[in-house]
């Protein structure tokens, strides 16, 4: 806990306390704890003194921000435009029954989370998808179990 | 440059102060247009749309809202075109879905059709009147909104509750329930244990009073 | 790497600088131009290139032949895209073990390898780049340089004459001449409304402030459209240097740059860019000796479609939701922090130094009469060559789909094709030949968008491709106005209920009052767009509509509550593929026998559909009405659930 607030603290700083930074802080937390407690957002509203009504309000607001824990490794099904008319459906359905989680899920043991995008920006190799960082167009179900296997 | 400009509402010349919206030189002219998210003493919101008017700025057309709209020289207004009518009566019919209770007048007047719509009833009409007041007037920012688009929600935030609610309460008797303009709106939450929404916000759901919590909401306002 | 630290403090010395590292390549020595944009990236061309720079190695190639990471080449549905320069050899597909034969056939013996070259239909081969279909019909004024930028390296910006606009503008020209300069140029804005940029830079100097802003609008939030990441990541000192000039027209000292964070390559880019401009002394104080200041400010997007709207974009860099704001006033009068700001999109500001370096005659003479220049559409879903295309403004839709495109994927017929993103509409095939730009496509109900342009077959189904986008929405609204919040929530409940076959009479006239209010009513761009994929498909495609609702059958058998899946027994030939995949285990037959499916086991997954050999064809969709004949049990879908 006490380094966790120490990590805020830093991240703030580093931020120069500044009001203004606010989702760059956020994103920075998101990105450092893989997900934003209800301690770790007091802290932030304290220190940065914005009301804690203000600080949910961005929170639930952007879809990049979460309030519970992620899995460590996450798989981002795109569901955009592109991606939907060349089968996207079916590469969701496929990802989930290789974690075992729904869309917008977790798995218990927090090592999958399964989230839906609206477009990763490689539109014309859809359908795609970012698993634990990689990009993937189009893969096979095999594919997707070996890269799911692969992961810790 | 002179500070007050001219222009007609219905037909009627009236002149006002730059800066003012043409809700308020309507009202000074004792027409009436209906508001639901707007009061005069709480920053601008624009989010009902039920005081749209059409204004004409030399031939072009236009529907704004009044609450916000400032007023200009020349502007012809108009609060009860057809358009206008025809446009207000979808936006009341839309928040009846929402809202069971909408009073008699609003649908008569507008002849708001009945069951085309698959209706919802939750009684927040999403105005953010109660929000703006606990965040503005008494600067307790216990209400807020969380989340976006058609799942957008009114919640009450624990911590500050605790340490705001009891008192505005025993002072002047909950004044958020007071704003509510659907008259429902109850923040049980300073009464329940602390809960969490499915996304994790330490805080609830704003809801409509009704039976079950009708006494703690009572015992809460010091009914 | 030769990344120059030295400050440059005048237009002469950028000059000389330029000419130093131009002096110091040699034009005729190769250059590997590996794509390692976002789709062959996907395709692993990092190692592509990791492995083409080890084969140079043991050819002792080393110093000879540079291989550059570059940006998007376009075509990357062949991605990983590597072309060498400057003889044009452009290799498709290529794979990480393709690197040894590339070198070896290639760079020392000067041959070709056949097999990754561009094959035809036809079956021939094309070598030069310029003159594969995809390419030859394009006109790539922005992005053609692409591939010769490796966007870390500034050398590769100032050798194609990078920074000479600025230096023209910050020294040749007063800020009134390039804001006349860009209005003359007709250049419109690529962010969606294609609002005159000139008129926009006008409108920003003119109000009295003691700071301007100019910002980049990065956000691309239209699925579907990936153009302006393509320049950002793979250009990003022509972003940098339109919004300088911006700057500089408008009277600003400080300007952002706002990046969804699900670009984090472009963020990196443009942050190293940002350091390196820093370091010249290009971004700063008294750039270039000309008493202009200017520094740039990135701020990253956490996710939110409406956050790209212009006022709700300022209050997102102020730290704040990023909803758009209700009052009426533009945001050139009062933007960020209240003063006043000018917002353009990537590829307008990418736009810009080519206009003032070669003048606006020079651009003007490109396009259409209303919409000048050149625009870089996204061009995806169902057509053959999918990937980023650049054409001159008022190129007709055939060309595009057909003589870029290749025309369809599988042999399916064309059907129509969405533009403009989820405010946009569906263009169906009797108007293909609409030459596309700004105007031509809003008096088709459409728009232009930010360019995307996703082609759909015959298989779409359009009041599924209007749910789609009503779904999309009913998430992305930011949810404050009741018009926007309550009628997208109504008018997806009422698709829902029509893709579902329970439909009503009355629904469309439902739908119509619904999207007319909203157009008029809703408080920003989102919800007075929100129904055009309605309202489009509803004009061009209405009798898909009524086929739902009054024959409950969906013409295109799509929407799965109105079909269900047969085999034909006459066609089956009893390979068994089906009931093997089959996740349900809904398909049941005896080897060489014709098979059938248990409509009540039956998901509608589709698998028995697309792996029943081509040649058979057994699999067939069928109408409810059909499977009810049949004996299926009615599927009951909770419509608006
Ligand atoms: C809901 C909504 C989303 C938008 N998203 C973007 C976007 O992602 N990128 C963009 O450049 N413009 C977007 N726009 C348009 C901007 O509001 C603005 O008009 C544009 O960035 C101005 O730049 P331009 O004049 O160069 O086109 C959006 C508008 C709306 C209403
Ligand atoms: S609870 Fe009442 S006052 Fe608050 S936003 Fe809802 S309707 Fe408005
Ligand atoms: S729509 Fe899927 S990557 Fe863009
Ligand atoms: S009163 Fe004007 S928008 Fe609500
Ligand atoms: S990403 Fe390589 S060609 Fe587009």
């Amino acid at each position: 806990m006490l380094e966790t607030m120490g990590k805020v603290e830093e991240i703030i700083a580093l931020n120069d306390n500044d009001k203004e930074r606010l989702i760059q802080i956020l994103l920075e937390l998101q990105k450092e704890f893989r997900w934003l407690s209800r301690e770790v957002l007091e802290r932030v509203g304290k220190k940065l003194d914005v009301p804690i009504n203000h600080i949910y309000s961005l929170v639930t607001f952007y879809s990049h921000f979460s309030l519970v824990p992620k899995g460590r490794h996450v798989m981002s099904v795109c569901v955009g435009t592109a991606c939907h008319v060349r089968g996207a459906e079916r590469l969701l359905d496929s990802v989930a029954s290789a974690v075992k989680c729904k869309p917008g899920c977790t798995t218990s043991d927090e090592k999958f989370s399964l989230d839906t995008v609206n477009c990763l920006g490689a539109c014309a190799l859809g359908p795609v998808m970012v698993a634990d960082g990689e990009y993937m167009s189009n893969p096979t179900p095999d594919e997707i179990s070996r890269k799911v296997e692969s992961c810790e | 440059m002179s500070d007050t400009v001219t222009f007609t509402i219905d037909g009627k010349e009236v002149s006002a102060d730059k800066g003012t919206s043409l809700l308020m030189a309507a009202r000074s002219l004792g027409i009436d247009i209906p508001t639901l998210c707007h009061h005069d003493e709480l920053a601008d919101f624009g989010a009902c749309r039920l005081c749209i008017v059409e204004i004409d700025k030399g031939g072009w057309k236009k529907i704004v809202t009044s609450c916000l709209y400032p007023v200009e020289d020349g502007l012809s207004v108009e609060t009860e075109s057809e358009k206008v009518i025809r446009h207000r009566r979808t936006i009341l019919e839309l928040l009846r879905a929402r809202w069971s209770e909408m009073p008699r007048e609003l649908i008569e007047k507008y002849q708001v059709p009945e069951d085309r719509m698959e209706t919802e009833s939750t009684f927040c009409v999403m105005c953010g009147l109660c929000v703006r007041h606990c965040s503005e007037r008494k600067g307790a920012n216990v209400l807020g909104f969380v989340g976006r688009g058609t799942e957008r929600q009114v919640v009450a935030h624990e911590e500050p509750a605790l340490k705001y609610c009891r008192d505005c309460a025993a002072e002047n008797g909950m004044e958020c329930l007071a704003v509510c303009p659907t008259g429902v709106v109850v923040n049980d939450f300073a009464l329940s244990p602390p809960h969490m929404t499915p996304k994790g916000t330490k805080a609830r759901p704003v809801r409509a009073r009704d039976n079950e919590n009708q006494e703690e909401v009572n015992k809460l306002i010091g009914d | 790497m030769s990344e120059v630290a030295i400050r440059i403090n005048t237009p002469e010395e950028l000059e000389s600088l330029r000419d130093k590292v131009i002096s110091a390549r040699d034009p005729d020595a190769t250059v590997v131009s590996v794509c390692t944009g976002p789709g062959c990236l996907a395709y692993k061309s990092h190692l592509v290139a990791e492995n083409i720079e080890a084969e140079l190695e043991k050819h002792g190639l080393a110093d000879k032949v540079r291989v550059s990471r570059t940006g998007c080449h376009g075509f990357c549905e062949r991605g990983p895209s590597v072309v060498i320069l400057p003889r044009q050899t452009c290799y498709l597909r290529v794979k990480p073990e393709d690197a040894e034969e590339i070198v070896k056939t290639t760079l020392v013996e000067g041959g070709v390898v056949e097999r990754l070259l561009y094959e035809g239909s036809d079956g021939v081969k094309i070598e030069l780049e310029q003159e594969i279909p995809f390419y030859k019909h394009q006109d790539k004024v922005v992005f053609g340089v692409n591939k010769y930028i490796d966007p870390m390296q500034m050398d590769d910006y100032l050798a194609g004459g990078g920074y000479r606009a600025l230096a023209k503008a910050l020294t040749k020209m007063t800020p009134k001449e390039v804001t006349e300069e860009v209005t003359k140029s007709g250049l419109r804005g690529r962010g969606g409304a294609g609002f005159p940029t000139g008129r926009k830079w006008d409108a920003t100097s003119r109000v009295e402030a003691d700071q301007r802003y100019v910002i980049v609008n990065a956000d691309e939030g239209d699925p579907g459209a990936y153009m302006d990441r393509g320049i950002l990541e793979g250009n990003p000192h022509s972003v940098i240097e339109g919004l300088m000039i911006a700057g500089y027209a408008v009277g600003s000292t400080e300007g952002y740059i706002y990046v969804r964070q699900e670009y984090p390559l472009a963020i990196d880019h443009v942050l190293y860019a940002i350091d390196v401009l820093r370091g010249m002394g290009l971004l700063g104080e008294n750039i270039l000796g000309s008493g202009f200041d200017f520094d740039i400010k990135v701020h990253k997007g956490a996710g939110a479609f409406v956050s790209g709207e212009s006022s709700a974009l300022m209050s997102a860099i102020e730290g704040r939701v990023g909803e758009p704001r209700p009052k009426y006033i533009r945001t050139s009068v009062s933007g960020l922090r209240g003063k006043p700001s000018s917002l353009n999109n990537v590829e307008t500001m990418a736009n810009v130094p080519l206009i003032i370096d070669r003048g606006a005659d020079w651009y003007a003479a490109m396009g259409t009469e209303g919409s000048k220049g050149t625009k870089i559409f996204s061009l995806v879903g169902k057509v053959l060559n999918t990937g980023l295309v650049e054409v001159p403004m008022g190129t007709t839709l055939k060309q595009i789909v057909f003589d870029i495109g290749g025309g369809m994927r599988g042999g399916k017929k064309f059907k129509g094709v969405q533009t403009g993103g989820p405010s946009g509409g569906v263009i169906p095939e009797a108007q293909l030949d609409l030459p596309v730009d700004f105007d031509q496509l809003a008096s088709a109900g459409s728009m232009m968008g930010s360019g995307g342009m996703i082609i759909m077959d015959e298989d779409t189904c359009m009041v599924d491709v209007a749910r789609y986008f009503l779904d999309f929405l009913a998430d992305e609204s930011c949810g404050k106005c009741v018009p926007c919040r309550e009628g997208i929530r109504q008018l997806v409940v009422v698709l829902k209920r029509i893709t579902a076959g329970e439909g009503r009479e009355g629904d469309i006239a439902l739908v119509e009052d619904i999207a007319e209010m909203m157009k008029d009513s809703a408080l920003c761009g989102l919800g007075q767009s929100a129904p055009n994929p309605v309202l489009s498909t509803l004009k061009y495609f209405r009798d898909e509509y009524i086929a739902h609702i009054e024959e409950e059958r969906c013409p295109a058998g799509v929407c799965k509550p109105l079909i269900a899946y047969w085999i034909d027994p006459d066609k089956c030939i009893g390979c068994q593929k089906c009931a093997k995949e089959c996740p349900v285990d809904a398909i049941s037959g005896e080897k060489k026998e014709p098979h059938t499916i248990d409509m009540e086991k039956c998901t509608k997954c589709d698998t028995c559909f697309r792996v029943c050999p081509t040649k058979v064809q057994a699999v067939t969709k069928i109408t409810r009405a059909e499977a009810e004949k049949l004996g299926a049990p009615r599927q009951v879908e909770e419509a608006g659930a």
